[in-house]
C-alpha cells in the first residue's frame, strides 16, 4: 500500500539523520573538540540556522494563509455572524503584526548575537521604563479588544423573546437531532424525559394542552431573515448543537435547558450558488471523483457526487457515534417554511395514529 | 582552568563531615527506596519518559486514522488487536479511548509530575542550598504513589470493557453512564482511582516542596536571590494545592454518582430504554470544578518551563535574565490570575452569559503578564554572547512556541470568537503550542542542561542539535495547519471526517499533519538513544560545565548524600551576575571569568545592585 511506503520512507529518513549524526560524532572525537558544549563554530552554525529557521517558518506561515484561508467559513449566515467575522479578522490581523514582530526579533537576536570567544555581552539587567511601555501597550490593545468582543457577546447572547420569535427546541440523544415546533399555538408543549414512552420518543408531556399541535421533525427547516431562537434539551449524555456556517454553539445538557438565538440571513439556495460554495463544491467533487475511482477498483461502490446543505454537527464528546450526530438545515423564504411546517404531522396525530393502530 | 577555581575560591574545604552519618547504602535503598532528592527526581524523569513515549505513539496512531480514515494497518492490529483494529482498521471505540488516555497521560504523567517533579525534587535543594527536602521519606512516599497511579493507569489500557474514553475532561454523565459508552465502565473506575493516587502524590510532594523552599534556604539566600527557577516551582506548588484538591473532590463526586447512587451531575436521563432515577445534578457544576483545576493546571505545566528556560537563557546568553523583579512579578501575578480563569473554558457551556463576560475580562488579564514574559526573555537574548548549546536552543524554541500558541489565546478567551471555534481543531493547535509543545521543550531544555549534574555525564550536541531541529520543524508542521482546519469549523474528537464530505478537502492538510507527527515522533528515538547512551558512555562532566552561577553547580561531579561534601555555601549575590563589569568597565568582576557565582561574596571592586 502507497501509505505504508509513506511510512516507511520516513522512518528510514529517521534512521538515516540518527546514522548521520553518529558518524559525525565519530569523526568529531578524533579530533580535539568537545562534543558536548557548544563551539564557536556551533554558535555560528546554530545561529545561522535560526536565521533560516525564521524564513523557512515565514514562508510556512505564508504557505497557510495563502493555501488555506480558503477553508475559512464561507460569509455567514446569520445576522450577528457579520460582527463576529469582522473581530475575527481584527483579532487574527492583530495577532499576526505580534507574532511576525516577535518571532523576527527572538529569532533575529539568537542570529545576530551568536556566541563567540572573547566577546562580551552587555550587563543589562532592568529598565523600568522599558517594562513599563511593554505592560501598557498589551493593556491598551486587550482593553480595545475586550470592549468591542463584549458589545458582540451580550448582543448575541440576550436574545428576548418578542411575538415574531420563532421558538424551537433541538433535541439531541445518542445519536441524533430531531427539533420540535410549537404548532399553532407557538407554545411548546412541556416535556421530560419521563415521559418516553413507544413513539413518544422525545417524551413529550401528554397531559399539557400545548403539546398536541407541536410538529416534530427530523429536518431543520428555519424562515431567512426571521429571529429563531433554540431551546436544546438533552436525552442523555452532553452534546453541543454546533452551527459553524451561522457561527453558533450551545451545549445540550441532560437536566436543564439551554438555548441560543440568531437570525438566518442567507438561505440554502443562496448559499449553494455563492460564488465560494460553487469553487468549494467543485472542487470536492473532483477529490471525491478521483476517491471513487480506487473505490471502485476495490470493488467498492462510488461515492455519490455532494451537494452543499447547511447542517447541524454534534461538538461535544457524546460516545461511539459523535463523528456522525448531524442534521440537515434548511434556511428558506417564509412562504415556504410555512408550507413546509404545515405539511409535518402533529404530535396530535401520530398519537391518534398510534391509537387507531393498537385497536385493530 | 582557572574559572573553575575561582569558582570556588569562596567554599571551605576544611569543615569536614559536619553532616555525618555515612550509613551503607544497599541496591534498594540506593536506587529503589531512596530518600535522596536528586535518586528521587532521576525516578520521576525516567518515569515520566516512559509514559511520554506511550502517550506519542498514542497520538501517531490516531493520527493515522485520521490521515488514511479506516484504513487497515498492519501497526494497528498488532498493537490494538482483533477487538480494536478488526482486520487493521482501527475502531471508533479505539480512537476516543487513545485520545483520551493519550491527552491524560501527556498533561499530568509526562508534563507535571515528568517536568515539575523532576525538576522541584532536583533543583530545590540544590539551588536553595538544603542537604535534602524538608522530609526525604514523604518524598519516597510520593513517588511511589505516583508509580502505583502510572501502572494503574497504564492497566486500564487492558480490561475487558476499554480504558476511558469520555475525554480527558471526563464530562459527566458520559463519563459516569458505562450505558452510555464502553470506557466508562472498569476502565473509567480504574481513571478515577489513577487519579486519585495522582492528586496524592501531588499534594505530598507540593507540601514538601513548599516547606523546603520556605524554611531550608542557606545563610543569605533570600527570597530576592532566588533564581527564576526555584520561584517557578514554588509557586506552582502552591497553586497545585490550592487546586488540585478541588479535581479531587469532584473525582470522589464522580465515583458516587457512578458506584453509590447520588446525583451531584446527574439528572433526567434516559438511556438504553431506561429512565435513570439520578435527579437534580448538574453536569455544569461537574465543568467548573474540573476547570477550577483544570485550567491552574495548564500553568501547573508551563510555570517550571518557564522556570527553566529563564534559567537556562541566562546562563548561555552569558547575561542577567532581563527585569528580574518583573519576572517574579508576573510569576505570582500568573498565578493569582489562573484561579479565576476557569469559565473560558465553558462559555457555550450553558452557564450564565453574565458570567462568561467576567471571564473574558480575567482571561484576558492573563495576556498581560504571559506579554511581559515574553518580551523580557526575548531582550534577555539582545547583546548577549549567546552559546547555543541543546538547553538553549530548546528555551529559544520555547519562547517561540509559546508566543506563537499563546496568541491564539487572546480569540479563544474572547467569549464572542470561542463560540463558533470551540472546541475544534483551532483549540488543538492552540493549547498544544502554548502548553503541550512548549512545556516539552522546557523538559528537554532542562534535562540537556542539568543531564551533567544528574548523570555527571554529557550528553552529545550534534544529536542535540539534530532532535532540536527535526523535532522545531515537525511541530509547528503538525500543529500550525491545524488552525485552519479549526476555522473551517472541524470538531475535535471525531473518529473520521468522512461523514461530512463538506471536509474531503481537508484531506490533504490531514495527511500532511500527520506525516509530520510521524517525523517528529520518529525524531525523539534520537533523544532516547542520546539519553540512554550518554548515561553509561557519555563525556565526563566538569563540576560547572555551562559556567553557571547556581549553587548546584558548586557541588560535587559523584553525587554525594546531603549535597556538599562540606559545609553548604552561603549566598552573597542573586544568581544572574553574568558578565557583570568591575567598577572602573576595565575587565569583568573577576578577571577574566564572565561569571560571579553565587557563593562569591562581594568584591571590592564591583557596585552593589539591590539583589
Ligand atoms: C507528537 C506530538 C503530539 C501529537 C501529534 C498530538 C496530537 C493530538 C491530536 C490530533 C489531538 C486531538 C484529537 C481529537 O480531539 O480527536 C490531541 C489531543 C490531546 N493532546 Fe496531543 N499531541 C501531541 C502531543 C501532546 C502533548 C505534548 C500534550 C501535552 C499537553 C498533549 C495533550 C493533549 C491533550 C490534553 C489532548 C486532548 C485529549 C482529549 O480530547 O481528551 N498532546 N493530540
Ligand atoms: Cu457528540
Ligand atoms: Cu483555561
Amino acid at each position: 500500500m502507497t501509505v505504508f511506503l509513506i511510512i516507511i520512507v520516513i522512518a528510514l529518513l529517521g534512521i538515516t539523520f540518527w546514522q548521520m549524526s553518529k558518524i559525525l560524532k565519530l569523526s568529531k572525537s578524533q579530533s580535539s573538540e568537545d562534543p558536548t558544549i557548544a563551539s564557536d563554530k556551533d554558535n555560528k552554525i546554530q545561529g545561522y540556522l535560526m536565521l533560516a529557521f525564521l524564513i523557512v517558518f515565514n514562508i510556512f506561515m505564508l504557505y497557510n494563509f495563502w493555501s488555506y484561508s480558503k477553508f475559512y467559513l464561507p460569509e455567514a449566515a446569520s445576522a450577528h455572524g457579520e460582527d463576529y467575522d469582522r473581530l475575527m479578522f481584527i483579532s487574527i490581523g492583530l495577532i499576526m503584526v505580534v507574532q511576525v514582530l516577535t518571532q523576527f526579533l527572538l529569532h533575529y537576536f539568537s542570529f545576530k548575537y551568536k556566541g563567540e570567544k572573547g566577546k562580551k555581552a552587555f550587563f543589562y539587567a532592568d529598565n523600568d521604563k522599558l517594562e513599563f511601555i511593554w505592560t501598557i501597550i498589551p493593556v491598551i490593545v486587550l482593553a480595545g479588544l475586550i470592549i468591542y468582543g463584549l458589545f458582540t457577546w451580550s448582543e448575541i447572547m440576550n436574545v428576548e423573546e418578542d411575538e415574531d420569535t420563532v421558538v424551537i427546541e433541538l433535541y439531541a440523544y445518542q445519536f441524533g437531532w430531531k427539533a420540535r415546533y410549537a404548532g399553532e399555538d407557538n407554545t411548546l408543549g412541556k416535556a421530560n424525559v419521563r415521559f418516553i414512552e413507544g413513539i413518544n420518543t422525545v417524551g413529550i408531556d401528554e397531559s399539557d394542552s400545548y403539546a398536541m399541535d407541536d410538529k416534530i421533525t427530523s429536518e431543520l427547516h428555519l424562515p431567512v431573515d426571521k429571529k429563531v431562537l433554540f431551546k436544546l434539551r438533552s436525552q442523555d449524555v452532553l452534546h453541543s448543537a454546533y452551527f459553524p456556517f451561522f457561527r453558533a454553539q450551545m451545549n445540550v445538557v441532560p437536566g436543564m435547558i439551554t438555548q441560543f438565538g440568531f437570525t438566518p440571513t442567507i438561505t440554502s439556495e443562496e448559499m449553494r450558488n455563492s460564488e465560494y460554495m460553487v469553487d468549494k463544491v467543485t472542487e470536492i467533487n473532483q477529490i471525491r471523483k478521483e476517491n471513487s475511482k480506487e473505490l471502485v477498483a476495490n470493488g467498492e461502490m462510488a461515492l455519490d457526487p455532494y451537494e452543499f446543505e447547511y447542517y447541524l454537527l454534534c461538538n461535544k464528546i457524546c460516545g461511539i457515534s459523535h463523528y456522525n450526530m448531524q442534521m440537515k438545515i434548511v434556511v428558506e423564504s417564509e412562504e415556504d417554511y410555512k408550507e413546509w411546517l404545515a405539511g409535518q404531522e402533529s404530535f396530535g396525530e401520530t398519537m391518534a395514529k398510534q391509537e387507531e393502530n393498537n385497536k385493530q | 582552568m582557572s574559572a573553575l577555581a575561582n569558582a570556588t575560591v569562596a567554599q571551605d574545604h576544611h569543615g569536614h563531615d559536619d553532616h555525618g552519618h555515612h550509613h551503607k547504602e544497599t541496591f534498594i535503598t540506593k536506587y529503589i527506596f531512596s530518600q535522596d532528592h536528586k535518586m528521587i527526581a532521576k525516578q520521576y524523569l525516567i518515569t515520566g519518559l516512559i509514559m511520554g513515549a506511550l502517550g506519542i505513539l498514542m497520538s501517531v496512531l490516531f493520527r493515522i486514522q485520521i490521515a488514511w480514515p479506516e484504513q487497515s494497518f498492519a501497526i494497528f492490529e498488532l498493537l490494538l488487536g482483533e477487538k480494536y483494529a478488526p482486520d487493521g482498521v482501527m475502531n471508533a471505540d479505539a480512537y476516543l479511548a487513545l485520545v483520551t488516555i493519550h491527552g491524560t497521560i501527556m498533561v499530568f504523567f509526562v508534563l507535571t509530575a515528568g517536568l515539575s517533579g523532576t525538576f522541584s525534587n532536583f533543583l530545590i535543594p540544590l539551588q536553595i542550598g538544603a542537604r535534602d527536602m524538608a522530609s526525604g521519606f514523604l518524598n519516597m512516599v510520593s513517588y511511589w504513589i505516583f508509580f502505583i497511579s502510572s501502572v494503574i493507569m497504564i492497566s486500564s489500557l487492558f480490561v475487558e470493557s476499554g480504558p476511558a474514553s469520555a475525554g480527558w475532561t471526563i464530562y459527566p454523565p458520559l463519563s459516569a453512564l458505562p450505558e452510555a459508552i464502553p470506557g466508562s465502565g472498569m476502565g473509567m473506575t480504574l481513571w478515577l482511582i489513577s487519579m486519585a493516587f495522582f492528586i496524592a502524590q501531588s499534594l505530598l510532594g507540593s507540601l514538601n516542596y513548599i516547606v523546603t523552599v520556605i524554611n531550608l534556604r542557606t545563610k543569605g539566600m533570600s527570597m530576592t536571590r532566588l533564581p527564576l527557577t526555584i520561584w517557578a516551582l514554588f509557586v506552582t506548588a502552591i497553586i497545585g494545592v490550592v487546586s488540585f484538591p478541588v479535581l479531587l473532590s469532584a473525582a470522589l463526586m464522580l465515583i458516587m454518582d457512578r458506584s453509590f447512587g447520588t446525583s451531584f451531575f446527574l439528572s433526567d436521563i434516559y438511556i438504553k430504554g431506561e429512565v435513570l432515577a439520578h435527579q437534580g445534578g448538574s453536569p455544569v457544576l461537574f465543568e467548573h470544578l474540573f476547570w477550577f483545576l483544570g485550567h491552574p493546571e495548564v500553568y501547573i505545566v508551563i510555570l517550571p518551563a518557564m522556570g527553566l528556560v529563564s534559567e537556562i537563557m541566562a546562563s548561555n546568553s552569558r547575561k542577567p535574565i532581563f527585569g528580574y523583579r518583573a519576572m517574579v512579578a508576573s510569576i505570582l501575578a500568573i498565578a493569582f490570575l489562573s484561579t479565576i480563569v476557569w469559565g473560558h473554558h465553558m462559555f457555550v457551556s450553558g452557564m450564565n452569559p453574565f458570567l462568561g463576560s467576567v471571564f473574558t475580562f480575567t482571561t484576558l488579564l492573563i495576556a498581560i503578564p504571559s506579554a511581559v514574559k515574553a518580551f523580557n526573555w526575548i531582550t534577555t537574548l539582545w547583546k548577549g554572547n549567546l552559546q547555543m548549546n541543546t538547553g538553549m536552543l530548546f528555551s529559544i524554541g520555547f519562547v517561540s512556541t509559546f508566543i506563537t500558541g499563546g496568541l491564539t489565546g487572546i480569540i479563544l478567551g474572547d467569549s464572542t470568537l470561542d463560540i463558533n471555534v470551540h472546541d475544534t481543531y483551532f483549540v488543538i493547535a492552540h493549547f498544544h503550542l502554548v502548553m503541550g509543545i512548549s512545556a516539552l521543550y522546557g523538559l528537554f531544555a532542562g534535562v540537556y542542561h542539568w543531564f551533567p549534574k544528574m548523570f555527571g555525564r554529557m550528553m552529545n550536541k550534534n544529536l542535540g542539535y539534530v532532535h532540536f531541529w527535526v523535532t522545531a520543524i515537525g511541530a509547528y508542521g503538525v500543529f500550525f495547519p491545524m488552525h485552519f482546519i479549526g476555522l473551517a469549523g472541524l470538531p475535535r474528537r471525531y473518529y473520521t471526517n468522512t461523514a461530512f464530505p463538506y471536509f474531503d478537502d481537508l484531506a490533504d492538510t490531514n495527511v500532511l499533519i500527520t506525516v509530520f507527527a510521524i517525523i517528529t515522533a520518529v525524531v525523539q528515538l534520537v533523544f532516547i538513544y542520546n539519553f540512554i547512551s550518554s548515561i553509561f558512555y557519555g563525556k565526563r562532566a566538569t563540576q560547572n560545565p555551562w559556567r553557571s552561577n547556581t549553587l548546584e553547580w558548586t557541588t560535587p561531579v559523584e553525587h554525594v548524600h546531603g549535597n556538599w561534601p562540606g559545609e553548604i555555601p552561603s549566598v552573597y549575590r542573586w544568581s544572574y551576575d553574568y558578565s557583570k563589569m568591575n567598577i572602573d568597565e576595565t575587565d569583568y568582576v573577576i578577571p577574566g571569568q564572565d561569571f560571579v557565582p553565587q557563593n562569591v561574596p562581594l568584591q571590592k571592586n564591583e557596585e552593589e545592585l539591590n539583589h
